[in-house]
């Protein structure tokens, strides 16, 4: 990353886009646009990260999925086909039935909305959470950092699932009582990552020469930080979107996620318990399947974009010492 | 397009020979050739002074010689190069490792980097010993000692239980000298081994490598941006320019009648005493060529040569011998009188 | 060095009285209709009122939590609900058990992730790199509830395997003991294997290119030597660290095993303990495994000040 004395916002942006990207891109003749660096980052992941693009290509399935879910679906996810309980997969039912009937193929289309609905509301608050957090940790320093920084590790050293399943017990079930559990496991971590983003910048020239010529603190904070933690926090939310689903499917599964009779993947691995699964083995691996491809378009996703905004993120633990 | 024979070495065979050497790199963005057609012969004791801008193939063309080049994206491919009759290209790998460290060994531009941080300075000293020596117990500790006392430091039995960090920059150049003749070379390449030092020490480390190879008889390369720096302790001096050698002399002929722009360029960009105060100095203007992006089809310096004509641009000078034992690679050597 | 591990500790104290108390704090703000419901459904108590004497609920807020720490540094974490025993009692029955479980995935871990992290940064963009880059990506992704599912499932459908629901003891035959443990941490060791191994190689493939390699390797060292000697050491050092992040994640992984092949460990009773509505127990558990995740991360800060000699304490 370059870093220049800026002025303007837009500049600071365009500060982002990695040096090694297409020389036509710094050309100043044109006014650059506001998100001109969004389309290059799009045109650089097609061309370099193939990997990266087909995990971009299941998150935009995924969320097709989500937003069609009643167009794509077959079936009501929730309508009980009579008799036609555990049916194999076939013309009528893409994925077979479960043990109450209900087309397996629409509850997993519309489980998508379930997983993307939680997983997006707690990538959210966490990462609400975790630039406050960190953006006043970094920016500021001295005993206010040291205090959060202690919170920071005294959260961290809870286990996620513990956090979450404690969370859930005292919370009760709920959708929103997942997302703010799933949002409590997880912003404690970003925060550091994106502290340490802030230390990166906090003493570049840029920044020194905005303050040099008397800008407030929060016209810096807003105008200067916070538009250059915007790569560590895309970076971050689309890894923390795979982390969320992947949390949310065993939430679910131990029986403490999205309460029934909401589609939700993991539990549907659960809820049908063992004997059912026996006799009808598409039970266990279709829903397992959606979680696994949602997770893997979103950590591809996300580590294709990581490379390619910035290298100083790839080892999460030096940005954590 | 043979190197003249030496006319006082012509009875000493050279110990390395190296004949149209080239080396290209293979990269995402495109393929870029690093060394374009480098011929040399370094002969036994002797000492060579290689000068030239970074990036100009001086390094590669010696981590070629020592096949550290990784391949690929690295090619290497000669007419000849030959150590001591062995051919390089052909060596396996065990036979350059027998080579590497005990009949060449090197020594690289930045100390701080090139000892590994996790490991005690006695520790990275015996390994080499070691292998191609095959002392241990109390020998090998005693030959740590006597190497490490050879190239000046103090409390060696100390030494040889700290870890690089605790040494300074100049301590930590001394004892990658003092690994790099552990095992008595026959040459040893030092890649720009001063660079990264503070000025006082630079002068140090330069007379301790010409003392110790003259001493042991090694002939020695010295790497170097600075021609001020190879001035007092080289026999021999090539300049190179983007891959390719542009002059080659003696370094006492080299200094009093450089006949390449570029040569002539770097020697009026030396600092010197005797020149009268608040003088500027010269430095050559605009920047070598991208070797990954242009292609060059004339002279590489004719855009930044003060005497370039349209024979320059159009076509590439080979080179030729000026003088006995004096080499250019310029259409304008006869002409290329020293100015300014 | 004496004075690192002091400061170390020193640092310790204020984490540890945070994190004792967000764990106070989380049970406090259990909503009233909780401990209706745990007098409704679980016959706790008689009323809310006895309950709430019970839980101490009904003493003031500084009173109840100068009683929480005075008894929890005593080692005494309450007594469970159900079971009416002392909850460090019933923690330490089950610890063994998901200790070992957590250790022997660890252990699989590190047997795999490291020899093929380096593995695929040595050879770095072959088709051997792609395929064991796009295993470790998999194996993030799939979960291991979903893995562990599978296997019950298909084992019982193609091999008429099924896990065991009898728990044998250590002390009765720990051979079949251990035995019964390794495919739950197989299973809990895929995705830690799999991040391990992406951090070696990340590492790996920056430490090869650090100028000290080519010093090795110009001292006609061998490609094996360089690799174990120079290279690993250094690689590992940041990879250490991560396991100290994963430390928590392991924990969690222990739940759902537990969970689903039945072994009485700690994170069984967790989820017990949660379908009882029994708080003291959740309490103590909390405080338990994040006081050991603390002092385990100390070690590996400790370890690491060891292993990188360019660590100052």
């Amino acid at each position: 990353m370059k870093k220049q004395p800026h002025k303007r916002t837009r500049d600071t942006i365009a500060a982002l886009k990695p040096h090694y990207l297409p020389a036509s891109a710094d050309a100043g003749g044109a006014a650059p646009h506001r998100y001109h660096w969004l389309i290059d980052l799009f045109i650089q992941l097609v061309k370099t990260k193939p990997l990266g693009a087909f995990g971009g290509a299941l998150v935009l399935t995924l969320v097709l999925m989500a937003l069609a879910a009643p167009l794509i679906a077959t079936h009501d996810p929730n309508e009980m086909h009579g008799m036609q309980t555990l049916v194999p997969p076939g013309s009528d039912f893409f994925f077979g039935t479960d043990a109450l009937a209900r087309d397996l193929f629409s509850r997993i289309v519309h489980g998508a909305r379930v997983s993307l609905t939680v997983g997006l509301g707690a990538v959210g608050l966490s990462i609400f959470l975790a630039t406050v957090i960190g953006v006043l940790s970094g920016y500021f320093g001295g005993v206010l950092d040291t205090i959060l920084q202690r919170c920071v590790d005294a959260i961290m050293s809870f286990p996620w699932l513990i956090i979450m399943l404690t969370v859930m017990s005292i919370l009760g079930p709920g959708t929103g009582n997942v997302i703010l559990a799933l949002a409590l496991a997880g912003f404690a971590g970003s925060s550091r990552v994106i502290r340490s983003a802030v230390l990166a910048i906090k003493h570049s020239e840029y920044v020194l020469a905005a303050r040099s010529i008397g800008c407030r603190q929060p016209a810096i904070l807003i105008r200067h930080i916070l538009p250059n933690v915007a790569a560590p926090i895309l970076v971050l939310a689309t890894l923390g979107l795979g982390n969320a689903i992947l949390a949310e499917a065993a939430l679910s599964f131990l029986g403490y996620g999205v309460p029934p009779p909401a589609p939700s993947w993991g539990r549907m691995l659960s809820g049908d318990g063992l004997d059912h699964m026996l006799r009808g083995p598409w039970l266990v691996i279709f829903p397992g399947l959606a979680i696994s491809a949602a997770v893997f378009g979103f950590n591809m996703l996300g580590d294709a974009l990581r490379d390619l905004l910035d290298p100083r993120l790839t080892g999460g633990a030096r940005a954590n010492k | 397009m043979m190197p003249t024979p030496m006319q006082n070495q012509q009875q000493a065979k050279p110990i390395l020979e190296v004949h149209g050497l080239i080396v290209r790199f293979t990269l995402r963005d495109g393929a870029l050739i690093a060394v374009r057609n480098v011929s040399f012969d370094l002969f036994p004791g002797e000492s060579l002074g290689v000068v030239g801008e970074s990036g100009c193939g001086k390094s590669v063309t010696f981590l070629s010689v020592m096949r550290l080049i990784p391949t690929p994206p690295g090619k290497i491919d000669a007419v000849k190069m030959r150590f001591s009759g062995m051919d390089l290209l052909d060596a396996s790998k065990r036979q350059m490792r027998r080579i590497r460290g005990n009949r060449i060994s090197m020594v690289f531009q930045d100390p701080m980097s090139s000892l590994n941080p996790v490991l005690t300075i006695g520790r990275q000293m015996r390994e080499g010993i070691q292998l191609h020596l095959g002392l241990s117990g109390r020998s090998l500790d005693d030959r740590c000692i006597e190497l490490l006392d050879k190239v000046g430091i103090s409390a060696p039995e100390m030494r040889l239980k700290s870890y690089p960090h605790q040494l300074s920059g100049g301590i930590r150049q001394r004892v990658m000298i003092a690994m790099a003749l552990s095992c008595n070379p026959s040459i040893l390449l030092a890649d720009e081994p001063t660079t990264a030092l503070d000025v006082t020490i630079q002068d140090q480390i330069l007379r301790l490598i010409r003392d110790l190879t003259r001493d042991l008889g090694t002939a020695s390369v010295l790497i170097t941006h600075n021609l001020g720096a190879v001035a007092g302790t080289t026999d021999r001096i090539m300049v190179m320019y983007a891959g390719r050698i542009v002059e080659k002399a003696p370094t006492p002929l080299l200094f009093k009648d450089p006949r390449h722009p570029y040569t002539q360029g770097l020697l009026r960009s030396i600092p010197r005493v005797d020149q009268p105060a608040g003088r500027r100095l010269y430095s050559i203007s605009g920047a070598p060529p991208d070797l990954l992006r242009e292609t060059i089809q004339g002279c590489a310096f004719a855009p930044r040569c003060p005497l370039a004509e349209e024979q320059c641009v159009a076509q590439a000078p080979s080179l030729e011998p000026f003088a006995p034992e004096h080499l250019v690679s310029c259409w304008k050597a006869a002409d290329a009188h020293q100015h300014g | 060095m004496k004075r690192y591990i002091t400061r170390r500790l020193l640092l310790l104290l204020p984490t540890l009285l945070l994190v004792s108390f967000l764990v106070f704090c989380i049970v406090r703000i259990i909503p009233g209709d909780a401990v209706t419901l745990m007098v409704a459904e679980m016959g706790f108590a008689d009323d809310e009122a006895e309950l709430r004497a019970v839980l101490g609920l009904d003493q003031s807020l500084p009173r109840q939590y100068w009683n929480y720490m005075r008894n929890a540094l005593r080692g005494d974490l309450g007594t469970s609900l159900w079971s009416g025993q002392p909850v460090l009692e019933e923690i330490t029955r089950r610890l063994p058990l998901t200790f070992r479980l957590a250790l022997m995935a660890l252990f699989w871990t590190l047997l795999t992730g490291i020899p093929l992290g380096v593995l695929s940064a040595l050879k770095q963009d072959t088709w051997l790199d792609y395929l064991l880059r796009s295993v470790s990506v998999g194996g993030l992704s799939i979960p291991s509830f979903w893995l562990a599912t599978l296997l019950v499932v298909f084992g019982a459908i193609w091999f008429r395997w099924v896990p065991p629901i009898d728990f044998i003891p250590f002390g009765e035959d720990p051979l079949a003991s251990l035995g019964q443990l390794v495919v739950p941490s197989l299973v809990l060791s895929v995705a830690l294997s799999a991040s391990i191994m992406r951090m070696t190689r990340t590492m790996m493939l920056e430490v090869m290119r650090e100028d000290y390699i080519r010093t090795a390797r110009a001292k006609g060292l061998s490609e094996w030597v360089v690799v174990i000697r120079h290279a690993l050491a250094n690689s590992l050092i940041p990879v250490l660290s991560i396991m100290g992040i994963q430390m928590a994640f392991l924990v969690g992984g222990t739940v759902i095993m537990e969970s689903i092949f039945v072994l009485p460990g700690m994170g069984k009773y967790l989820l017990d303990a949660i379908t009882w509505r029994d708080y003291p127990v959740i309490q103590g558990i909390n405080l338990f495994i994040c006081t050991l995740i603390i002092c385990i991360n100390l070690v590996i800060d400790l370890l690491y000040g060891v292993l990188d000699p360019r660590i100052r304490y």
